[in-house]
């Protein structure tokens, strides 16, 4: 993959979300000897969705890890090494598995810091795929954005394209903090244009901040992970009708950039929030919330939200 | 002559001050140490266990019967505090219990590492913090090792991991450490803590088969204080054999309240782990005087004839104290004399704990992210914020 990547440095090369994620992992686990990466598959496998394809080749047992299944107890065990001053990185093979070991990533590693007064810091990432995928079903589909983005104490980032992906998990690793880093599996194959500042081995993405993807006046449209893509779909066919949308991807959920949302809200009067998980207590009714507690008086605010249908599984919408 | 000493060392007590009577103390002949028979440990998958005797010198016997003291002295006041309601919350004590964390301790150096459960003030104060620091933590002050954010249950020293209030969550966590030191590749161990209720925790047979498999330095030791709240041993596990509880690692049952058996198992357990042999576990056979915590009385599950016989025949720190006076390492004044000089200390450290006042209101956002900088934390109202600062 190394060899690979290597060749890819050229300006405006496509990278898929997969080598991205994989190039910002190796290029950590190179700078930081404390870095190591523990889950299921994620070794001899070359991870099971092959995010982590050639590091265990790279870096040995030592560093990349296979784990048995035992998620309750791996991410313990991640969390106790980030306390005596390791850096792991801790996969779930899908985050429907990281509520096993929930416990472990809100009691454990969020609250920590807090609870003693600052003396424990726990530096350490969980990583693995989100929300729905390609008929799964019910138990392999849900998203977990506003569970984890409820929690203080913990970062929660939710990338959607490449940058994003390789900015992201570096600054993720990078943190002193435990950050959740919500993949997405039907991004992982899509290629993107990687910037030229994206080749570079210290290309960061600041955990809390958003980015206007596009431009726009008269609507803003809000999302997170996969459905910025549909966003940007749906604003290029909405501006044929001349209706401009301004496509913000939130990419942290937690500390969310409220600012980048109200400031473009305060210019368009229009707020639609586009989520992959259930509307009620979700993403979208805390983005609502914020901007009706910040807007002056004066603002009239439209507001509408999109998201998954309210049941246990995940239905794909004809098109119509 | 005993008769005639003590009798000049009470009158001088009474008129000066320590140097006095310490002079006369120190003119005795104590032996420097003494040999004595410790109970066989029950083995579990091991040849060998400890040996069967061991060696105590006068400043270790003094030393472990002041730290066993200042626990219990602590334990209590804590208990006396509580009940004025000057300590609020959770308040698990562990008097009754004090050979485990004192000899622990004396098994293991202040490079290893140690993680327990919610019942740690005794832990904390042997891996290095102080009364003050702890009862000051324990109401609530900014002078707590917390800064009074923690609470009975979230006390951390160096290489001391808590203080953790989910039953069974800290023993992943020890492994995890434990694997910290093989990655590091220092001599050093982890001792992961916890106790007969949540030996029978999933992520704890977890733990076991990842120690296992990856020989991680852990030493887990599970304090088995009979009851599980009010739920006994017998009521809770189909064996109640925790030392074999982790069927392909090795175990030895300790007698928990004899504290030279609890270090004479610690330095066996720490060899067998550095010598990169995996994880080993220990059973710890103890007893706690009160309930589960300050709000059970701890009599409607057992009686009070079982705690009071605990007490008469088994109290660690009697033990101690019966031993080294019959082996002439030191004088029953002598011990006397450290008896008051804990209490001072106790009593010195619960009026710091009262006086200290509490962390500022303005506090209230600190330390939720580490090395971040400063943001804005919401209050219990958009128009209320709090500064965060790392």
């Amino acid at each position: 993959m190394a060899a690979v990547s290597g060749l890819m440095r050229r300006p405006l090369e496509q990278v898929t979300v997969r080598e991205a994620i994989n190039q910002g992992m190796d290029e950590e686990l190179e700078r930081d000897e404390k870095v190591f990466l523990l889950g299921e598959e994620v070794a001899q496998y070359d991870g099971a969705y092959k995010v982590s394809r050639g590091l265990w080749k790279k870096y040995g047992d030592k560093r990349i890890i296979d784990t048995p299944i035992s998620e309750m107890g791996f991410a313990g065990i991640a969390v106790g090494a980030a306390m005596a001053g390791l850096r792991p990185i801790c996969e779930f093979m899908t985050f429907n598995f990281s509520m096993q070991a929930i416990d472990q990533v809100i009691n454990s590693a969020a609250k920590t810091y807090y609870m003693s007064g600052g003396l424990q810091p726990v530096p350490i990432v969980f990583r693995g795929p989100n929300g729905a995928s390609a008929g799964v079903a019910a138990q392999h589909s849900q998203c977990f954005a506003a569970w984890y983005g409820h929690c203080p104490g913990l970062k929660v980032v939710s990338p959607w394209n490449s940058e994003d992906a390789k900015g992201l998990i570096k600054s993720a690793i990078r943190d002193n903090n435990p950050v959740v880093v919500l993949e997405n599996e039907l991004m992982y194959g899509v290629p993107f244009e990687f910037p030229s500042e994206a080749q570079s081995k210290d290309f960061l993405i600041p955990i809390g901040k958003a980015k206007i993807e596009r431009q726009g006046t008269h609507i803003t449209v809000v999302a997170h992970s996969r459905p910025v893509g549909h966003c940007l779909e749906a604003a290029t066919v909405l501006s044929k009708e001349g209706i401009e949308c301004e496509v913000i991807n939130m990419r942290t959920i937690r500390p969310m950039d409220i600012e980048t949302i109200e400031a473009s809200v305060m210019k368009t009067n229009h707020l639609i929030t586009v989520e992959g998980g259930w509307p009620q207590f979700g993403v979208g009714a805390e983005i609502c919330a914020r901007i009706m507690e910040g807007i002056s008086e004066n603002l009239v605010l439209e507001y509408s939200s999109c998201n998954k249908q309210c049941i246990p599984g995940h239905c794909i919408e004809s098109k119509s | 002559m005993r008769k005639m000493l003590a009798a000049v060392s009470r009158v001088l007590s009474g008129v000066s001050q320590k140097p006095a009577s310490r002079v006369l103390v120190a003119s005795r002949n104590f032996a420097n140490d003494a040999t004595f028979e410790i109970k066989k440990c029950d083995l579990h998958r091991l040849e060998e266990g400890p040996p069967v005797t061991t060696v105590l010198t006068r400043e270790d016997g003094l030393r472990y019967y002041r730290m066993m003291q200042t626990v219990r002295r602590m334990e209590l006041k804590a208990d006396q505090l509580y009940k004025q309601k000057i300590i609020r919350g959770f308040c698990h004590l562990c008097d009754g219990q004090e050979a485990c964390c004192v000899g622990l301790e004396a098994g293991i150096n202040p490079t290893d590492h140690l993680i327990t459960a919610y019942r740690a003030h005794g832990f904390t104060f042997t891996r290095g913090l102080s009364v003050r620091e702890i009862l000051a933590e324990l109401t609530g002050r900014r002078g707590g090792c917390a800064k009074g954010k923690g609470g009975s249950m979230h006390m951390y020293a160096k290489n001391f991991y808590g203080g953790n209030g989910i039953v069974g969550a800290q023993v992943p966590l020890g492994a995890g450490i434990a694997l910290a030191c093989k990655y590091n590749g220092k001599d050093e161990v982890c001792l992961t803590l916890y106790g007969d209720g949540a030996a029978n925790q999933g992520q704890i047979f977890e733990a076991y088969n990842m120690a296992a498999l990856w020989k991680l330095p852990c030493i887990f030791i599970c304090e088995n204080n009979r009851y599980g709240m009010g739920t006994s041993v017998e009521r809770a596990a189909a064996s109640t054999d925790y030392y074999k509880r982790g069927d392909f690692i090795p175990g030895l049952r300790v007698d928990g309240m004899d504290i030279l058996c609890v270090r004479e198992a610690t330095r066996f357990a720490a060899a067998y782990c550095r010598s990169g042999k995996g994880p080993i576990l220990m059973e710890l056979q103890t007893y706690r005087y009160h309930g589960h915590s300050m709000s059970d009385p701890g009599v409607s599950y057992r009686t009070r004839e079982e705690i009071q016989e605990v007490r008469s025949k088994s109290d660690p720190i009697m033990l101690l104290k019966d031993r080294m006076v019959n082996s002439n390492l030191a004088s029953v004044e002598e011990l006397k004399e450290i008896d008051v000089e804990v209490r001072k200390e106790i009593e010195d450290a619960a009026q710091f704990a009262t006086a200290d006042p509490e962390p500022p209101l303005e506090e209230l956002g600190y330390h939720i992210y580490s090395s971040d900088p400063p943001f804005e934390v919401r209050g219990a109202n958009q128009w209320i914020k709090f500064k965060s600062i790392s």
